[in-house]
């Protein structure tokens, strides 16, 4: 099948970008990847600069794919990161747009790379039970029901790709953020910390420059990984107890 | 060079403990002076980091990926290992063991693996503090299930993603660490070159994968927790960006790599589709808990099945041949890994795949199917339920245990798992050798670990499934954090260590030098296609299996494809920029190096063993001939210069505690 592509090009942070056209030639069994793996290995050969793109694991579990096809975070097929899409569900002579994920809070490097890290300064802020390495009981003396395990696991399958923040649009990061406040403050071991987690998470949220969440829920329908946005009422939920007892107020 | 493992004396089981009590420490006062560098955030890495942060020492972590949450433990699915015994099936910390020595067909070391078997049961506990959400029973208690080459269930997992789970529980501890200040972490940084002072290592040498910058870091430890080489394939589980250049600098530092040539292959991935493929998908092995593999019995078939005029479904019963359950009664379809491939490989040479390719076999769920139906539709009282409703039933059950991974298989093949038998067949996944470590998982230069993949020391020629996370975080969290202080306690009297010393200054020239080489060449071929070339290399010769003569036509290519490599190759961009290529072409050339002396390795280790496969030593029935009699030793090559041969330095594997014998599953 051939293919226009229209790609975002830009050279680095400081510098504008613009969309270049390409044609190639792919075969329906490629991932999406492996059609920019073409067009790169035809740049190359050209002697031109390949597209830089993020990519890692290539099975949809790294959360390294950065990219927005046709609009889509990840492209059109739901619950699907952009490593596991396949052609065959592009069509020959189509045109297909491809640029980076889109926000303040994520930078762009170069093309279609972004720079995430805000995602880790967000986690640094409470994203964690605080266990010390070997002060922890015998894994089974903490019964968890079955069904809260699992909801629990729902919300902690989050790759950190960013895409709920693309979709959004206000560049909100709810999503990720309340998945993994969920995930936590949903267990018996996370409880102790839960107020503060909240608190504390959401303040950097802010702080990095996302946007408010005005319930779109665009998020949960881009999200590669079926991410709720029963989480985001939970957590609002918590926050709103959170900043109601005493002495635990936002640093806002 | 002498090799000393520097084994605990006394009696096996109490090797750990008494070691451990009696090893020297380091003060919490002088901690804060000591620096440590760690090099790689998955299981291993980010485990090591966080807890000697916990512990108080200053540490420097590294990934050249933008998070370290992005580390390729996160892409391990189906479990963990713990001598628990939670399912009272006769599980012991010495069965793990034994297991473990016996799947790697004797060829690890009996102390490393029984202290990996001691902290399998700490991992489960830590890991369920930090949150972890394990697969759990009704009554709220921890599930298990089981994997190839063991009798008991002892796998924990959380649904087919256990490595993210895992992965991301030591990330948090890490992100903890980073936010109270005692890590200070390095991400989009990749590390070039290992600096030794005075035979130490005290630093390392990186690139800022951003801005092109080099940049020294100074410690007085550098940890190596960096993964393994499958790459070195092309076509492999691995991520895309898994490379050996840390490992592989370190050995042109002097540092020993140890059985290179013992690489895991394992049985159920989805099959190549065409020359564009770059990487190859995993299908967990827990699938064979349920799955039956067979291939159809008759040739006529076969060719029916190649042409799309028969289906799968439409082979009777008795026309297939379910050959794991047929050469391993005792197994089936659980046999280890390698075991499984060789047998794929067999039913394909014969001619027997089922793809176009010829290189396929069925992973089969349609008995598991009906039988969990039937067990569900009694449970509901659906005593009188239709073949359909017991289908239906059954289907909801395997979506519950592996729906990931029929997804999965869905998205790439385009075929539901569900109705027809999945198409698999072995792929490239781990490596069992790596840098040469001493009990404290020291390598042999002074202040230089390895910890996880990276090093060599627990699995043998062949790892059990579900026992990677397991060594990457029994390194990480309970070994590594205790066997440094002694290094470290001999270092409390060192002040920081100065990166201006000549040898920082010598070993970053040499970097950018390199670096500079790689774009001068200015050939015509992509990187690219030469990293492809080696791995078609690889895996016709020393791949599944190897011989002589295959070998030694093997070393030439690589030899000579590596001349080509510094002649032709093509680098574009700058090297003061983000610059992908230039990334790859640097761990190309170290994987082009590291090529041969596996080859070298295969070629010296004239046996069968585990992964293994020399053709010219097999039994009749076509199983692995081990020869214990010469060959029970650690191979750790010397090779700092490529210009000469590599240097051959023996540790010989004593067996006090284990009979050696031939493994058998059947």
């Amino acid at each position: 099948m051939k293919l226009n592509l229209k790609v975002w090009r830009q050279k680095g942070a400081e510098t504008g970008g613009k969309f270049e056209t390409y044609t190639v030639e792919a075969n329906e069994h490629m991932s999406f990847l492996e059609m920019l793996d073409v067009l790169n290995e035809q740049l190359i050969a050209e002697q031109k600069e390949p597209v830089s793109f993020e990519h890692d694991c290539r099975e949809g579990i790294c959360g390294t794919c950065s990219m927005v096809i046709n609009g889509h975070p990840h492209g059109p097929m739901k619950g699907t990161t952009t490593c596991q899409l396949h052609m065959r569900h592009f069509n020959d002579g189509e045109t297909i747009t491809i640029e980076p994920f889109r926000a303040n809070a994520f930078p762009v490097i170069k093309d279609l790379v972004v720079d995430r890290s805000a995602f880790d300064r967000i986690i640094q802020a409470g994203g964690y039970i605080s266990v010390n390495t070997g002060q922890a009981q015998d894994g089974n003396s903490i019964p968890i029901e079955k069904e809260l395990a699992s909801e629990a696991f729902d919300a902690a399958t989050c790759i950190g790709c960013g895409a709920c923040v693309a979709a959004c649009p206000n560049a909100s990061a709810m999503l990720f953020t309340s998945a993994k406040i969920s995930h936590l403050n949903m267990l018996p071991q996370g409880e102790v910390e839960a107020a503060q987690r909240v608190l504390n998470m959401v303040d950097q949220m802010d702080a990095e420059g996302f946007g408010a969440c005005s319930n779109v829920t665009a998020c949960e329908a881009e999200c590669p990984k079926d991410i709720s946005v029963k989480n985001i009422a939970r957590v609002n939920r918590e926050y709103f107890a959170a900043t109601l007892a005493s002495e635990r107020v936002s640093k806002k | 060079m002498k090799l000393d493992g520097k084994i605990p004396a006394g009696d096996l089981s109490e090797k750990w403990t008494k070691y451990r009590g009696t090893m020297n420490l380091v003060a919490p006062n002088n901690k804060r002076r000591i620096d440590v560098i760690v090099v790689g955030s998955g299981l291993a890495g980010a485990s090591a980091a966080a807890t000697l942060g916990e512990l108080g020492y200053n540490v420097k972590c590294f990934t050249f990926h933008d998070s370290p949450r992005r580390a390729h433990s996160i892409a391990a699915q189906g479990g963990i290992n713990a001598a628990k015994n939670y399912q009272n099936d006769g599980d012991s910390v010495f069965r793990l063991f034994y297991d473990t020595i016996k799947g790697g067909d004797y060829r690890s070391r009996e102390a490393n693996v029984h202290r990996l078997a001691e902290a399998s049961r700490n991992i489960i506990d830590q890991a369920v503090a930090q949150g972890v959400p394990f697969a759990r029973e009704y009554g709220g208690l921890l599930a298990n299930r089981s994997f190839g080459g063991v009798q008991v269930s002892r796998t924990f997992y959380a649904r087919g993603q256990t490595g993210q789970q895992l992965l991301i529980g030591a990330y948090q501890s890490l992100s903890r660490q980073i936010s109270l200040g005692n890590v200070e972490m390095y991400n989009r940084h990749e590390m070039l070159d290992v600096v030794v002072v005075d035979g130490k290592a005290r630093g390392i040498i990186t690139r800022n994968l951003v801005t092109g910058e080099i940049e020294r870091h100074a410690a007085h430890a550098v940890v190596l927790g960096t993964g393994g080489y499958g790459n070195v394939f092309y076509l492999s589980t691995n991520a895309m960006n898994s490379n050996v250049t840390a490992a592989w600098r370190a050995t042109k530092r002097g540092a020993l790599m140890a059985n290179p040539c013992f690489t895991q292959i394992h049985p159920t991935c989805i099959p190549v589709s065409g020359e564009y493929q770059s990487k190859l998908t995993l299908m967990s092995e827990s699938l064979r808990n349920d799955g039956r593999v067979w291939v159809p019995a008759k040739k006529e078939d076969v060719l029916a099945i190649r042409e799309g005029r028969l289906k799968p479904t439409e082979i009777a019963e008795e026309d297939r041949d379910y050959y794991l359950e047929r050469r391993y009664p005792a197994f089936g379809n659980l046999v280890p890994r390698d075991v499984a491939s060789r047998a794929a490989k067999v039913a394909c040479d014969e001619g027997h795949g089922v793809n176009a390719t010829g290189l396929a076999v069925y992973l089969d769920f349609d008995d598991a199917i009906m039988r969990y139906g039937k067990s569900e539709a009694h449970s509901k009282g659906l005593y009188n339920a239709s073949a359909a409703d017991i289908r239906a039933l059954g289907e909801q059950v395997v979506e519950a245990k592996y729906g990931n991974l029929f997804e999965m298989y869905e998205k790439i093949t385009g075929e539901n798992p569900y109705k027809t038998p999945m198409m698999i067949f072995p792929a490239v996944h781990y490596t069992m050798g790596g840098l040469w470590v001493d009990y404290n998982l020291e390598t042999n230069i002074p202040g230089l670990f390895a910890v996880g993949e990276a090093n060599f020391s627990d699995h043998g020629a062949n790892r059990l499934g579900a026992s990677a996370l397991m060594q990457g975080l029994a390194d990480g969290y309970f070994v590594l954090p205790y066997t440094i202080g002694q290094f470290l306690s001999g270092e409390i009297r060192t002040p920081k260590i100065d990166d201006q010393l000549p040898e920082f200054e010598a070993a970053e020239k040499a970097v950018k030098e390199r670096l500079a080489q790689f774009m001068n060449i200015k050939g015509k071929q992509s990187v690219e296609s030469f990293h492809r070339r080696l791995g078609k290399i690889m895996w016709e010769y020393c791949g599944m299996s190897r011989s002589a003569e295959g070998l030694n036509k093997a070393r030439k290519m690589i030899q000579d494809l590596r001349a080509e490599f510094y002649a032709d190759a093509f680098v574009p961009g700058d090297l003061n920029e983000y610059n992908p290529e230039l990334e790859k072409a640097a761990r190309v050339a170290d994987f082009l190096e590291l090529g041969e002396l596996m080859v070298v390795d295969a070629l010296d280790r004239n046996e069968s063993c585990g992964g293994h496969f020399r053709e010219e030593y097999q039994t009749p029935e076509g199983e692995a001939l081990r020869n214990d009699k010469d060959y029970t030793y650690v191979s750790a090559w010397e090779w700092t210069d490529t210009s000469t041969d590599p240097v051959l330095h023996k540790e010989e594997l004593k067996f006090e505690n284990v009979e050696l014998k031939t493994r058998s599953y059947k």
